[in-house]
């Protein structure tokens, strides 16, 4: 099954808040000094108020006014709110640094962890929503980090300052906050509560969506090739229609939030202009009191306002965070291992001893194989389709470790080496090519930095495939690029056989290494190759049996079990499967 | 962007509704301040406890009013929202699935994947917002400046004064970043390309032990993308600090015009302090609009990526053409290069009859792809003529062309979906036809083997199955409609001769009336055959039956040779 992100463990805020603050602690004298600018900046926002009502206060209608005390505070005032947009811009640049910084470790934790995963993980998972994860995911993240984070300190500091204004100036009308401010920690509780599943959910609708689009865009050729844009389409449609709910039904709890505080506060005003009337009253009170405490009021509620705003955003966030510390803390590939550090390999002989093996549990490839090979033998597989062939060299190369039996290289249990040690023992040319985004030069390269021009034109002479590369139109910097050139499935391979030689391992394994490649140029390339494998064990999986034929020993696979062992003239005395696939080719 | 109204259009009446209900909330917002100050002004001196109730009541229902209103446009906003988007995003997803393949390839696929994705997301963000926020700012801005000009209009106008500043501030920061985030953009690219590689390469990375050079090489990348967004935001980030400090020095030069006002007689302290408070409205509507603008550009760049797809011109549209042919398939001095530089096929010439089998064999690069690829075209010739039933290729609807065929690509997929809706591909065939296909493909005894059989949902790409069994699968799925025509594109590469030759035995018996061209890389593929092709260098080396071929094309015959050993002849 295709890992769904609906299956994920239940959510957690506390993890997830947990995992956020360690990557904010990493930067905690940024964060200080950023709490330091936003204080001062607020405080000299504070001031602001209190210049102005001074200025106000010397302004005397009829001509009574004190013209240079007015000109004063203006000025100060102007000076005041000068620095605090310079400290609150300095601010958020200190905040984007910040975000920055940690937006870039997390990243770098997520492509690390992706990068030790085992390869079970990819064969199961959509490369859509891994790339969500890294990209539209901390995305999220960062945004909420380098704004929310100072909203928030804002917010704080405004709202104590305030507070403490208001006590100053009629503790009595407070009280009005005992009922607002309850009634808005309910409201701010029911709507997160509400709304951190529905985030959850749009994330992941969001995730099915895009791995559904790139695996139809990847097939795209096919879909048109069988007139199935319609219902394609109409697919997408379905996946498209649940994204789109989702996201509306977070929205739809989601932007109550705004309205909703911004309600309590005019309620809040509400009880304060008819408390604060009876107080008058009562005589109590005065008018400028009432005015000044509305003010404050005013300045509380904004913050508390821009909160529940903000909440919008970090629900999201948390949900994006999950999502990619889930992929942070997967288990690595060699979370299990027992290295033993003073095993290393000198030898190249292979012994296979009683595995057993399944993808899935209950359905085994491999029921019990056993061979050994000898160093520098040259071992070909063979057998039906779907024998199992490929799974023997995943089992080599612990891209999957066997369920019971050993595989020992040189004497050594391969799970006693490390799985880079081992694998660096192999040069492999697999069926599927990979090229990446680079040159030719490049992706020749790849497997042995440093080489030399020489050393990577010789390589490619002996995959014949020189004359192709000087063909085109920059040579070897010509750069493989998905929309670049047309380059066909048999000259993928050939590159790729090019890095596999420059490798310069102690082992090959060519897994239908040349299935594309013409014959004519096969037989060159392997007379090249016998060249360089001269001393090397060789594991070659071949359906072409002439390009087995002459192995050391072949081995016919079928039903996951060795059902034949020989050399060729062996094989063919015998008159079994070998035989039987043999003359098939000539039918 | 203009190509959104479109999109938005059929919601005008919801919109409308929208933005009425928001202005009438936004309109009550403004009205609580007003009842306050007419509280404090009016009622209070008054000391009737009547008054206060009523006036204090009416407050409380202009909340109401304005908390309902404003939740249920969000709503509103919020499902105008997910309609445009679902079909914006319909729209696009249909318009990719029927790009030509020459467009595909100048978009590239992991470009589309994220059009229709990241850039589809932006505009739905953008409209929510606009609808959210768009009318409020405006609303809230316009109030601010006609309550304040009804109160004192010279003093108004020394605040509006500043309104031009903060527009030249929009506008040089927008035009300063929205390169920067264009930018960005091209980099977040470079990264999705470095960790898609690495997901399809991962079993090559792996054997060759280069984790730790990836992991530095997405380091690169990663501190592209880091810097990239730092310098976008603080650019971006500069717009909010400029307005707020304009509009600050304004209200304090609101003080010192208005000292001046007060002594004069020409105005009462009372309107300063009026000032001073609805400038705590006007400074958010202004900032609301900051943000909307911020949103907007953002989003441009977006809906520019979208509409460049939607709007890209169709090419192979059906085209007029006098060529006719007798025979079914017919090329007539075809000639085609990608590049339209260097010609990967030249002068192709060749004829076949229905029910007809032809096999296209030839070196790696020789062009065996490319000639299928102007078969079914997916891209047009250069030079000369396809003709398929007597008609050029180009006076076909594609949906008619097409049908005609059954196909495995090389490089085909199988899809995250049973077994049976991948050989079915929304095709709807009878049960009948899916089963003989799998079984003329080979594939029914794996099939049945499968947890649960036919019904077993395969791993994204069939990463669960050998090559060969999803090859038999790929050829499966060409079968089932018994197509006029079935090409198989090197497409058995990965099966055994045993399976290779029952398949062939098979598509003799069951699928005699359909035309096969296979490209194969084995002799044996193609050798009994009807025709046989020789490509090498884009031209034809050879035409002809094995028979004839194995005498008159030095080529061929060395490959077979090769192929077959010495004992080509003992086994014939």
């Amino acid at each position: 099954m295709p890992l769904s992100d609906k299956t994920e463990r239940p959510k957690d805020i506390r993890y997830v808040l947990k995992r956020l603050w360690s990557y904010l602690m990493k930067y905690r004298l940024w964060l200080l000094a950023a709490l330091g600018l936003n204080a001062l900046s607020n405080i000299f926002n504070l001031i602001g108020p209190v210049l102005s009502g001074s200025a106000i206060d010397a302004i005397k209608p009829d001509g009574g006014t004190d013209f240079a005390a007015v000109g004063r505070y203006v000025a100060l005032m102007i000076v005041f709110y000068i620095l605090s947009s310079l400290l609150s811009y300095l601010l958020s640049v200190l905040m984007i640094h910040l975000g920055r910084k940690i937006t870039y470790a997390m990243r770098q934790d997520a492509f690390d962890s992706l990068a030790s995963l085992p390869v079970n993980y990819f064969d199961r998972s959509y490369a859509g929503s891994i790339i969500s994860k890294l990209s539209y995911d901390i995305d999220t993240v960062n945004t909420s980090l380098s704004s929310d984070l100072i909203q928030i300190f804002t917010s704080a500091i405004t709202i104590v300052g305030a507070f403490v204004m208001m006590l100053a100036i009629a503790p009595v009308m407070v009280a009005v906050f005992a009922v607002t401010i309850p009634l808005s920690v309910a409201v701010t509780g029911f709507i997160t509560k509400k709304v951190h599943p529905l985030f959850k959910r749009r994330s992941a609708a969001l995730g099915e969506l895009n791995g559904y689009a790139e695996e139809m865009i990847t097939g795209q050729k096919t879909v048109r090739a069988y007139c199935a844009e319609e219902e394609m389409t109409g697919r997408f449609d379905v996946r498209n229609e649940e994204a789109c709910r989702s996201f509306y039904n977070a929205e739809y709890y989601g932007s109550m939030s705004g309205p909703s505080m911004n309600f309590i506060n005019n309620l809040s005003l509400s009880f304060i202009s008819i408390f604060g009337a009876v107080l008058y009253m009562l005589g109590r009170i005065s008018i400028g009191k009432i005015s000044s405490f509305v003010l404050y009021s005013r300045k509380f509620a904004g913050p508390i306002n821009e909160v529940a705003n903000i909440i919008n955003e970090l629900q999201s966030a948390c949900a994006a965070a999950e999502r990619v510390f889930r992929l942070i803390d997967e288990e690595k590939e060699d979370a299990n291992d027992a290295v033993d550090k003073d095993a290393s390999v000198s030898r190249t002989d292979v012994s296979i001893d009683r595995v057993r093996f399944g993808y899935a549990p209950d359905r085994p490839v491999i029921h019990d194989l056993n061979l050994e090979v000898g160093e520098g033998a040259m071992i070909a597989i063979t057998g039906p389709t779907g024998a199992g062939k490929t799974t023997v060299i995943n089992l080599l190369m612990r891209f999957y470790d066997p369920d019971s039996g050993t595989i020992s290289v040189g004497g050594v249990d391969i799970r006693s080496v490390s799985r880079d040690d081992l694998r660096r023992l192999y040069a492999m040319v697999l069926q599927d090519t990979w090229l990446f985004n680079g040159t030719v030069y490049e992706n020749i390269a790849y497997g042995r930095p440093g080489a030399t021009a020489d050393e990577v034109e010789a390589a490619a002479r002996s995959a014949m495939i020189h004359e192709f590369i000087i063909r085109l139109p920059q040579g070897y910097n010509t750069v493989l690029s998905e929309n670049g050139i047309n380059i066909s499935k048999g000259q993928k391979q050939l590159l790729t056989i090019a890095r596999a030689m420059l490798c310069d391992a102690k082992m090959l394994i060519l897994d239908e290494a040349t299935s594309n490649v013409d014959t004519r140029t096969e037989k060159y390339i392997y007379t090249a190759m016998r060249k360089l494998m001269r001393d090397k064990t060789c594991f070659v999986i071949a359906h072409r049996l002439s390009t087995i034929q002459n192995a050391d020993k072949i081995l016919v696979i079928n039903n996951g079990d060795i059902t034949e062992t020989g050399t060729h003239d062996e094989l063919m005395a015998k008159r079994g499967d070998y035989y039987r696939m043999y003359m098939s080719q000539y039918k | 962007m203009k190509w959104l109204y479109a999109y938005f259009k059929p919601f005008r009446g919801r919109i409308g509704l929208e933005l009425f209900i928001k202005t009438v909330a936004t309109l009550m917002d403004l009205c609580i301040p007003w009842i306050l100050g007419h509280i404090i002004d009016v009622v209070i001196p008054s000391r009737s406890i009547g008054l206060i109730a009523v006036w204090g009541t009416l407050m409380i229902v202009c909340s109401i009013v304005c908390v309902a209103g404003n939740i249920s446009a969000n709503r509103l906003a919020a499902s105008v929202a997910r309609d445009t988007t679902r079909n914006i995003r319909h729209d696009l997803f249909a318009r990719i699935m029927s790009l030509s393949s020459a467009r595909t390839d100048s978009f590239t696929a992991a470009s589309l994947v994220s059009r229709i994705t990241d850039d589809t997301y932006n505009i739905n963000n953008m409209t929510g917002r606009l609808l959210r926020l768009g009318i409020r700012a405006p609303i809230l801005l316009v109030g601010g400046m006609a309550i304040t000009l009804s109160m004192d209009v010279p003093l108004a106008l020394v605040w509006i004064a500043v309104l031009p500043a903060a527009i030249g501030i929009f506008i040089a920061v927008s035009v300063h970043g929205v390169p920067l985030f264009s930018r960005l953009q091209s980099s977040v690219d470079k990264m999705v390309q470095v960790i898609r590689e690495n997901i399809s390469g991962v079993r090559v990375i792996k054997a060759l032990s280069r984790t730790d050079y990836e992991k530095q090489r997405f380091s690169w990348v990663n501190d592209e993308v880091s810097a990239n967004e730092e310098k976008a935001n603080i650019s971006m980030g500069l717009t909010n600090p400029a307005i707020n400090m304009l509009l600050n020095i304004a209200l304090s030069m609101v003080i010192f015009v208005g000292a001046y006002r007060v002594n004069a007689g020409r105005t009462g302290v009372g309107t300063i302090v009026a000032f001073t408070s609805y400038f705590a409205v006007i400074l958010n509507a202004v900032l609301g609009i900051t943000r909307i603008f911020v949103t907007v550009s953002r989003a441009a760049a977006s809906a520019k990526r979208v509409g460049s797809v939607l709007y890209d011109e169709a090419d192979l549209l059906k085209e007029e053409s006098d060529e006719t042919a007798r025979a079914f398939i017919c090329f007539r001095g075809v000639g085609f290069s990608y590049n339209k530089n260097r010609e990967n096929l030249s002068d192709i010439d060749f004829e076949l009859n229905r029910g007809e089998t032809l096999g296209i064999i030839g070196p790696t690069g020789s062009g065996k792809t490319t000639l299928i690829n102007l078969l079914m075209r997916f891209y047009d010739t250069d030079r000369g003529a396809v003709l398929i039933g007597g008609r050029d290729v180009r006076t076909y609807d594609s949906g008619e062309l097409r049908s005609k065929f059954g196909v495995v690509f090389q490089n085909d997929i199988l899809f995250a979906d049973s077994v049976r809706n991948n050989v079915d591909f929304g095709r709807s065939l009878p049960e009948e036809d899916i089963n003989l296909a799998l079984e003329c493909a080979q594939a029914t005894d794996f099939v049945n083997g499968l947890p649960k059989g036919i019904d077993t949902v395969l791993n994204p790409k069939g990463n669960d199955l050998s090559g060969g069994q999803k090859q038999r699968l790929l050829i499966a799925r060409a079968l089932a409609s018994k197509p006029e025509i079935l090409i198989l594109d090197d497409s058995s590469s990965a099966l055994d001769y045993r399976t290779d030759a029952a398949l062939r035995e098979a598509l003799r018996s069951s699928y005699a009336g359909s035309t096969v061209i296979t490209v194969a890389q084995r002799i044996s593929s193609v050798k009994d055959m009807d025709k046989i092709i020789f490509l090498d260098n884009g031209r034809i080396e050879g035409l002809g039956t094995h028979e004839e071929l194995m005498k008159n094309c030095a080529m061929y015959r060395e490959t077979a040779e090769l192929q077959m050993g010495r004992d080509i002849n003992a086994a014939e």
